[in-house]
């Protein structure tokens, strides 16, 4: 089988080269067939990858450990959930799934993408097809999944216990699929360019790719901090390490582009900007793909540090380099259609939103590279944690929410008094309710004061917009309430699936600044001892060490600790935390101990326990216990994020309307210059 | 025009505040990154470095240094990059990944006291490459 897998990326490898090759040569204008030889060679490159994947799932499940990739990420006592997961645990393997996916993409945008828009097809053929032949250039001559061992060990390794997390089954897939679904808008991006066709019609293009890349790095991003929070053991969901730093990256630039297309879409404005941010979008993708796997900056959860990185960095530079002077021989091309009319409007409300996130990315970009930049210009290495993020990015998050309120409800061109007064009243009073109420409370913290103050007025700014919609309906067409907030939603998906995205962030940023009140406890207890401790809430938990007990499970030997919890003196039962040694199917144990976290979730506050170990021997036994506010908000937000962002999606009925706008594309393009 | 020169301005702000906040923010959280002849450098050249400057130190923990009470939660250990050598003294939870086993990487951060030891307030610590190690000495 791996003689097969390594044959399919070579001929993956060679026909991919030839698609981009032909495709940037350009020959295929005149010739409509051979136009057609360059679209469908991304199928045969599709086929060849999956072939390759079928060979390396077939060595995983059949336990060849004489393929060191197989050896290295599973066991024959290992669930075989994770087996399949085991596919894209490992550096070389993921490296195969996202070629993979990237050419099922790829094949997805020749297939799926409407018929006017064809001029561009063989390009993004060409894009797509290079980024692929650039992976599979990584596993062929770095990072071979399908190596084969001098010997074949009598058992594998197991995959790390850290990732052995239901989290971490589906995490890294989504993120995958949010970085590789951006190769698509990118390639349309340089189709556009390529092709001098630079009016709005690649952006109604890849209006659904974008949103799905969204989607996906939400969702990663989401999951990711809910593995970190269940599984690291450190007590919260997000410590700005490197590596979520360079999620975080991609996430930012492209919401600023979901915002500012729709500048261009009804102004004309903006071309280069947007044509900017997708490229960046795209190569933040591969250098947070850079940094994650070269080891190049000190991270907690890294991947194997080697020589792959340094492809990375060399296709990050050339790309950046092509892409760049791409769009600089395009500028005089990309004049704007109009001028902004009035700084309070909806475009200059975009504008300073895209400034808001934009300024962010860079913030985190700055601090994540700082240790590299400070050795290279100053030569002592100093590195910034969370102080400095959270420093920095908390007063423009705080700007970016009130702008989330303010934007969708400024007129667009230029805003009159009568209509931020009928927009804004109800808004600013709602806001100052809450900033009232939690004074009220005794909340006297001015950063959570300010973002659950701004959450009110924005939740408000939207309530108002559903209300409205809804009593127009009721009014015109004498719709029932219910019905007619369905239609409403409906008839505008985009607006309102938007708005309840809107929703999902700030429940989000209410959940953040829940975690301003974390309280935290280190205790050693022995049997019948406990610790107290007050919740911001103001609860009084009590936490009652029962004893730790020792058991075997399928691939691990577990000890368990076990506490007795009351809240106010009532009973709320017991929590567990375990210490598990991990073991191959001979006993002998694999890897470091991990723990495995305590927590009891509620609407208000999470119990977060970690049991860190016993005393010689003992029962006694060594506790971390954390009360983490709001942080079920964080799913929650997460959930109605995702449920908004499938509302913008879902696919509507087919609108003779928009294609008016559209211009045609069907003429021959022009010959690059 | 007009509207394009107010916007301007409003940008300017933004982007004026972003990098104060950016440099402000390293100059006031910004922490050095050291090797333990690094930090011996830094401390014997500048003598208010000690128990003034916070600092993190990438190093080695030295086999067989590892000390700890459990039940006072304190680690006791030394690091080491091959050339000087730090006794560091931990009260907390360390993380899982920080065992006796060789060729365990930290990153300490803390302060160097006038004893010459460093009081920590964060360990981490890096398990090495995985793989490799253990089945490369086989074959």
């Amino acid at each position: 089988m791996t003689l097969l897998g390594e044959f399919s990326l070579w001929l993956a490898l060679l026909v991919g080269s030839w698609c981009a090759v032909l495709s940037f040569q350009g020959r295929w204008r005149d010739r409509p067939e051979l136009a057609r030889t360059v679209t469908r060679s991304t199928y045969a490159v599709f086929v060849a990858l999956v072939a390759a994947a079928v060979a390396l799932w077939v060595g995983l499940v059949s336990h060849d450990f004489n393929i060191e990739y197989v050896a290295g990420y599973t066991s024959r006592n290992l669930p075989s959930y994770y087996i399949v997961s085991a596919f894209w645990a490992g550096q070389k393997g993921s490296l195969l799934f996202w070629a993979v996916v990237l050419s099922l993409f790829g094949v997805l945008a020749q297939a799926l993408t409407p018929r006017r828009y064809a001029a561009f097809l063989p390009y993004v053929a060409g894009v797509t097809s290079a980024v692929v032949v650039f992976f599979v250039s990584v596993m062929l001559f770095a990072a071979n999944p399908f190596e084969r061992m001098a010997f074949t060990p009598p058992d594998g390794r197991g995959l790390n216990p850290q990732l052995q997390n239901i989290g971490m089954v589906v995490h890294p897939p989504m993120l995958y699929l949010g970085y590789i679904s951006l190769t698509i808008p990118f390639a349309f991006a340089v189709a556009a360019l390529l092709s001098r066709r630079l009016d709005a019609g690649w952006l109604h293009a890849i209006r659904k790719w974008t949103l799905v890349s969204w989607l996906f790095l939400s969702i990663g991003i989401t999951l990711g901090m809910w593995w970190a929070y269940v599984e690291l053991g450190w007590g919260g969901y997000w410590a700005w390490d490197p590596v979520e730093n360079a999620s975080l990256l991609p996430w930012l630039t492209m919401t600023a582009f979901l915002h500012s297309v729709m500048v261009q879409e009804k102004r004309g404005m903006l071309k280069r900007w947007n044509l900017g941010l997708i490229i960046g979008t795209f190569l933040l993708s591969i250098f947070g793909t850079f940094i994650t796997r070269s080891g190049v900056i000190a991270s907690v959860h890294s991947f194997t540090q080697s020589s792959v990185g340094y492809f990375f960095l060399v296709f990050l530079v050339v790309t950046g380099i092509a892409a760049g002077t791409l769009l600089y021989t395009r500028w005089p091309q990309l004049e704007p259609e109009a001028e902004l009319d009035a700084v309070v409007s909806r475009e200059a409300a975009f504008l300073f939103n895209n400034l808001a996130l934009v300024g962010i990315a860079f913030s985190v970009l700055w601090g994540t590279l700082f240790p590299i930049l400070s050795e290279a210009v100053r030569g002592t290495k100093i590195t910034v944690g969370p102080p400095f993020f959270n420093r920095v990015n908390v007063p423009l998050g705080l700007l970016l929410l009130a702008l989330t309120g303010i934007g969708p409800l400024i007129a667009w061109r230029r805003a009159s008094l009568a209509n931020l007064q009928r927009q804004f009243v109800a808004p600013v009073a709602v806001g100052l309710a809450t900033l009232a109420l939690l004074l009220a409370a005794g909340m006297r913290e001015f950063y959570p004061l300010v973002a659950v103050a701004l959450a009110g007025f924005t939740a408000a700014t939207i309530a108002q917009e559903f209300w409205r919609g809804v009593r127009a309906r009721v009014r015109m067409h004498g719709e029932s309430p219910p019905l007619a907030l369905a239609r409403l939603i409906a008839r505008n998906r985009r607006r309102y699936g938007g708005y309840v995205v809107h929703v999902g962030i700030l429940i989000y940023f209410i959940a953040f600044a829940g975690m301003a009140f974390k309280v935290e406890r280190e205790a050693t207890l022995k049997p019948g001892e406990s610790v107290e401790i007050q919740s911001p809430f103001g609860h009084t938990y009590a936490f009652t060490h029962v004893g730790v007990s020792q058991y075997e499970a399928l691939n691990r030997v577990v000890s368990a600790a076990t506490v007795d919890v009351r809240r106010d003196g009532k009973s709320l039962g017991l929590i567990t935390s375990e210490k598990r040694q991990h073991v191959d199917s001979f006993g002998r144990p694999t890897f470091e101990p991990s723990t495995e976290v305590g927590i009891r979730s509620g609407l208000r506050e999470d119990l977060y326990m970690v049991f860190a170990g016993v005393v010689n021997g003992t029962e006694q036994a060594v506790y971390r216990f954390t009360l983490n506010p709001l942080v079920w908000w964080v799913w929650f937000g997460g959930a109605v994020l995702v449920a908004g962002g499938l509302i913008t999606m879902w696919p509507g009925a087919p609108r003779a309307v928009r294609r008016a706008a559209v211009p045609a594309l069907a003429q021959p393009a022009r010959e690059l210059a | 025009m007009k509207a394009g020169r107010k916007f301007v301005i409003g940008a300017t702000v933004i982007v004026v505040s972003v990098v104060i906040l950016v440099t402000q923010g390293v100059r006031e959280t910004g922490v050095y990154f050291l090797t333990p002849s690094e930090l011996a450098e830094r401390s014997a050249r500048d003598s208010t470095f000690a128990e003034n400057v916070g600092f993190k130190v990438g190093a080695k923990v030295v086999p067989g240094s590892i000390r700890r009470d459990d039940a006072a939660r304190t680690v006791d250990f030394q690091v080491s990059d091959g050339v000087r050598t730090y006794p560091v003294t931990y009260r907390g939870l360390v993380p899982d990944t920080f065992t006796d086993a060789n060729d365990i990487e930290v990153i300490v951060e803390g302060r160097l006291g006038r004893d010459g030891i460093i009081r920590a307030t964060d360990v981490l610590a890096k398990c090495g490459s995985r793989y490799e190690a253990s089945y490369q000495k086989q074959a």
